[in-house]
């Protein structure tokens, strides 16, 4: 638990924390809320020999909503989106996820930024972003640019982002009409961190579920979409029943080898789980419209 | 006695200190000079050591000295840790503080770095350059007693430890033939880490002028560690050590143990000539603290016709792991075998112990220490035996009760129980629990397609385990009495010298309030002193819930010869006869002439002033006392789990906790009710969370608090305890100890309560820890 030597800089804007990053590069790593790097450079899994903090430049904190768009700064913790009401209105699923992350301590200093960039397969906030067709804004030497989250979780602890990238913003659309989502998940009793987490985002028109947009994380090696639930419930009746048949599609589409699996939950199981947790995170969403 | 504090539940005199932070751990402690440790372990289970190089580490700016086998040996000392206890005919491969040639477990001390601070230190480390060969290894118990399974020691022919048994294999034989019905059930006891809240540390300083030996650690038992260091691992005369248990945060059984770490950094400090400090990540205490459990048992009940049992018969591998740690010999033997007659009068019992070297953690006792594993056994049993006879498991349990009229009662395997009320704490829990009610709400509950299951626990504990004489015979190398000096001070203040080591238990409130009552002193006047061996007189320490009953008791007998020494005294200067004195609440005074008195207090004062003694007297006013007491306690009790199970996901909730425990005389009711819930709550983590894994190759896969589930305060309901009190009728305090009662009786409850959900679907037994992955597939399996 004690990590090698290591040179911290504390970055003041954006800007100074590019370049930090562009004249250390692949030695460098950008420091959140240090809730999934601390511990990684505690068990020597992780050995950067330069930390860039990013925790105390403000304007990339705080939550706004603009537009049909709620803006999340990339430093906003666990705890501040729990508590928002915004987004506990306008993306209930985040708001779910951020309340079930770790215990309270984590998410007093764990940020979204961090969340999302770390790409822990277990992690609870990218199965939210995805279902709620967020999107990534990144900043690099090249300037800004914006990652759709269905192309930002590429695998295991990968993301689109490149090196020498900063996240600066999440957004998140809030939709039209009537719109109702969720996130569930089943903790791991040692870790806290999901088995299997599912988020569901209902766009409800009269009775009928018009668009479904469905994500998991904990089954797979990072967040994916569950395209079999999305068809079986779009136009389909927003009702329990509906919800519960269309979760039996929650694994259409994988195979017995795209489930991750460890001594808590073989693949077996965790394809199991997710049916239940899908049919419990459409229930739950359907229950709030 | 005048009971005025005892019984009462006055808050720990402890905490203040533990809830401000102010507390002092051995790591909070700092010497000039002082450089750190930190220790290279074996990164495989099974291998030969070809190579290792210190060079690179050596080099590195600020380490102070690399050392290896090699280096010890060469120093002279013993270096060996030793077994303490032994049984007949067991294997004796030697342990020593380093590897040298080979490593046998995960996480083995192979080399040490001391450096000017702990990063150098472990940075060092990663520079030390150790060629392995690896070689096959075995991790499961049953598998290393096989013909042809990797040996863990290659000088021997197998890897069976000992092999042990006691009762009568041919009458209990003869009952299963006779039998009515018989169950069997594959049991596996899975292994535990423990997890006290502080890791094991060490802080050696050694004074080369005088010969003299500092050494503040992690341990419940100061004393036995200054013999170990002394006679086996570093030589220094007994004398010459002092032991300190600073403030010690929890040790469950595992600061009990002497392991080679505490001894390599005495050694470090020994060879430099300066203060050495080690403090043990949590990481490092999963691969090197003695871990519990860890037994394959197969097991069977037998009954005649009418539902009485006439039989039992166990037979168990337990994991010893790579080697002896200090009193693994004994848990799954006497601390198991022991007690396998529970709660029930079973006329024939034979249960034959194999003891089995592995390439893992070592085994040791740990909180419940073989009467955890026992209970399992019996209760499992029962529960398997009611459900097969279509008795209530309640009834099956009261027919076969040893009745209140029997005691003291001969069990079949060697243990005489002294007293106890069985049936009475079991209709205290079932009442507490509502437990018609219960069966009545599972019933409709059922209907509507929810699984709610009770689980019943009728447990018995043997604790304070003793005479010495008995222990010795067993195969002990270790005394079990326990020693007290109760010294009045001039002023009347009194300071109390206990050779019991408290961990967290709260032993400097409950003693002070023994004592207060005893001797009629403020319980403000009073300090007890605990572990450091150059205070104490001796101790044999603080493990096996033998602190109030053991320990507790020492305390009571110096107390009770400090007063009669006063009562002479007092005779004399009242100028009464010794028979006219009366004491009573810190008085002396003559009986029928009240006013004729004198504080203790003042006897004390005259007593050190030593003016006007009677003759024969010695000055001064204190008395020690070496108690060992007469027998074993045994207390007992019945715990009720409720849950419910969720059949899509197989997730298990407890919905519902009744203890009620006997645990004899109550000194005070919160610290019992808090060493029940911490207690219930490792039963509980046992039977749903805990789990040490080891892969094939003899990794630990569960090498973290990521993987290894320990229960959090959020997974429990809020406890209901009750208690009955049948006290100890052999101690002068008719106490009985309760450290381990919770997780005696936890696992058994909540795992019953889980296989009574699932009766409906046909299910008869799930492994521990019951994951919901387990209980999913035995849905699965079971098929309704
Ligand atoms: C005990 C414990 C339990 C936990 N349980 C859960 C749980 O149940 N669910 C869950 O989802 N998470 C859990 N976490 C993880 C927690 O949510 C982390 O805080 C989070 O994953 C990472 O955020 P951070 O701000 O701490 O990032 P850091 O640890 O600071 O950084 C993590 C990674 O992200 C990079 N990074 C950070 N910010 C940015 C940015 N703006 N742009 C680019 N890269 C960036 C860093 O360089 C680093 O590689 C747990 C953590 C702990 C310690």
């Amino acid at each position: 638990m004690y990590p090698p030597k290591f040179d911290y800089y504390r970055a003041s804007s954006v800007d100074e924390a590019l370049s930090l990053l562009q004249q250390h590069g692949a030695n460098a790593k950008v420091l959140a809320g240090g809730h999934s790097l601390i511990p990684m450079m505690k068990m020597r899994l992780a050995q950067p020999g330069v930390l860039i903090d990013i925790g105390r430049i403000d304007e990339l904190k705080g939550i706004r909503v603009e537009g049909d768009t709620l803006s999340i700064g990339p430093l906003t913790t666990h705890a501040a989106i729990a508590a928002s009401e915004d987004v506990q209105r306008l993306a209930t699923a985040l708001s779910d996820a951020a309340s079930v992350v770790g215990d309270l301590q984590v998410r007093n200093r764990g940020t979204i930024g961090g969340n999302l960039a770390h790409a822990d397969p277990a992690s609870d906030l990218p199965a939210a972003v995805l279902a709620l067709g967020g999107e990534i804004e990144a900043r690099g030497p090249a300037g800004s640019r914006t990652i759709a989250a269905d192309d930002f979780f590429q695998g295991l602890f990968t993301t689109a982002l490149d090196e020498n990238e900063i996240i600066t913003a999440i957004r998140v659309p809030t939709g039209q009409g009537t719109r109702v989502s969720a996130y569930v998940k089943f903790p791991h009793p040692a870790s806290g961190y999901a088995v299997v987490g599912v988020a569901a985002v209902l766009d409800i028109a009269g009775n009928k579920v018009t668009t479904a947009r469905v994500a998991a994380n904990g089954a797979f090696e990072c967040a994916k979409r569950l395209a079999g639930v999305e068809q079986a419930l779009s136009g389909a009746d927003a009702t329990a029943e509906a919800a519960a048949s269309a979760a039996e599609h929650a694994t259409d589409g994988f195979s017995a080898d795209d489930f991750m699996s460890d001594i808590f939950a073989s693949a077996d199981y965790r394809a199991h789980l997710l049916k239940v947790y899908t049919r419990r995170a459409l229930q739950k969403a359907l229950e709030r419209a | 006695m005048a009971e005025k504090l005892f019984g009462s539940a006055i808050r720990r005199r402890e905490d203040p200190a533990l809830i401000t932070g102010r507390a002092k751990y051995t790591d909070d402690l700092k010497l000039p000079n002082m450089a750190y440790a930190a220790i290279l372990r074996s990164p495989h289970a099974h291998a030969r050591i070809t190579r290792i190089d210190t060079s690179k580490a050596k080099a590195l700016d600020g380490v102070v000295a690399v050392f290896t086998a090699e280096d010890v040996e060469q120093s002279g000392v013993p270096g060996q840790i030793p077994v303490g206890w032994l049984l007949p005919n067991m294997k004796m491969p030697p342990r020593s503080l380093l590897a040298k040639d080979r490593v046998r477990y995960v996480g083995e001390a192979v080399a040490v770095v001391v450096a000017e601070d702990r990063y150098t230190a472990h940075d060092a480390l990663e520079l030390i350059e150790v060629d392995y060969e690896p070689l096959p290894a075995v991790a499961d118990p049953a598998k290393a007693a096989q013909e042809g399974a990797p040996l863990v020691h290659e000088n021997e022919p197998d890897n069976i430890a000992f092999d042990w048994e006691i009762g009568d294999k041919e009458a209990t034989d003869q009952a299963f033939a006779q039998a009515a019905h018989t169950v069997s059930l594959e049991l596996v006891n899975n292994r535990l880490i423990p997890n006290a809240v502080e890791p094991r540390a060490a802080l050696a300083d050694y004074d080369p002028i005088n010969g003299k030996l500092t050494l503040w650690m992690t341990t419940q038992n100061p004393h036995i560690h200054r013999l170990l260091m002394s006679l086996a691992s570093l030589g220094l005369p007994e004398h010459k050590i002092r032991v300190i248990a600073p403030e010690v945060g929890g040790g469950f059984g595992s600061k009990i143990h002497h392991y080679p770490d505490e001894a390599i950094v005495s050694w470090c400090a020994i060879q430099l000539g300066r203060p050495v400090k080690w403090q043990a990540t949590r990481s490092e205490t999963y691969m090197t603290d003695a871990h519990g459990r860890d037994h394959v048992t197969h097991a069977e009940l037998a009954v005649d016709e009418n539902g009485k049992i006439i039989g039992l018969r166990v037979h168990t591998y337990a994991n010893m792991g790579a080697y002896y740690s200090t009193f693994a010999p004994a848990v799954p033997t006497y601390l198991y075998g022991t007690l396998l007659s529970g709660q029930y009068e079973i006329p024939n019992i034979h249960c034959r112990v194999q003891g089995i070297f592995t390439h893992t953690t070592p085994v040791d006792a740990y909180r419940g220490a073989g009467r955890p594993e026992a209970t399992f056994v019996v209760e499992r049993l029962v529960d398997a035996m009611a459900r097969k006879l279509g008795m209530d498991p309640a009834e099956f349990r009261r027919r076969n009760f040893i009745p209140p009229d029997k005691f003291p009662y001969d069990t079949p395997v060697a243990l005489q129980y002294d007293s106890g009320n069985y049936e009475g704490a079991l209709n205290k829990a079932l009442e507490a629990a509502g437990y018609e009610q219960l069966r009545k709400e599972q019933e409709e509950a059922r209907k509507q397609g929810r699984y709610i299951g009770i689980g019943l626990s009728s447990y018995i504990e043997a604790c304070g385990i003793a005479p010495s004489a008995v222990v010795g015979a067993l195969g002990a190398q270790a005394g079990l009495w326990e020693s007290a000096i109760v010294r009045v001070h001039p002023t009347g203040k009194v300071t109390v010298y206990s050779g019991s080591s408290a961990h967290g238990q709260g032993h400097k409130t409950t003693f002070a309030q023994l004592v207060s009552d005893m001797l009629g002193v403020p319980y403000d006047d009073i300090e007890i002193i605990q572990g450091d061996t150059d205070e104490v007189q001796y101790g044999w320490g603080t493990y096996g819930s033998r602190s109030a009953a053991v320990g507790g008791s020492a305390i009571a007998v110096s107390a009770q010869k400090v007063i009669e020494k006063g009562r002479k005294i007092a005779a004399h200067l009242l100028e009464a006869a010794e028979d006219d004195v009366a004491f009573e609440a810190g008085k002396y005074y003559v009986k029928g002439a009240p006013d004729k008195s004198l504080t203790i207090q003042e006897v004390a004062l005259q007593a050190y002033l030593a003016h006007n003694l009677p003759p024969g007297i010695e000055p001064a006013l204190e008395a020690v006392s070496f108690y060992d007491p007469a027998n074993f306690t045994f207390p007992f009790g019945t715990h009720i789990a409720v849950v419910e199970v969720d059949p899509d996901s197989g997730e298990v909730k407890l919905l519902r906790y009744v203890a009620v425990d006997d645990c004899g005389k109550v000194i005070n009711p919160m610290i019992v009710e808090g060493q029940i819930h911490g207690g219930i709550a490792q039963g509980v983590g046992q039977a749903l969370y805990e789990g040490a894994v080891y892969d094939e190759n003899g990794n630990l896969v569960t090498g973290t608090l990521l993987d290894y589930a320990v229960p959090k305060a959020r997974f429990l309901p809020s406890f209901e305890l009750d208690r009955t009190v049948t006290p100890c009728p052999h101690n002068p305090l008719g106490v009985k100890g309760v450290g381990e009662a919770g997780t005696i009786a936890a696992s058994a409850a909540v795992v019953n309560a889980v296989v009574d959900a699932l009766a409906p679907f046909g299910v008869e037994h799930i492994d521990m820890p019951v994951t919901p992955e387990k209980v999913w597939r035995a849905i699965q399996g079971a098929g309704k």
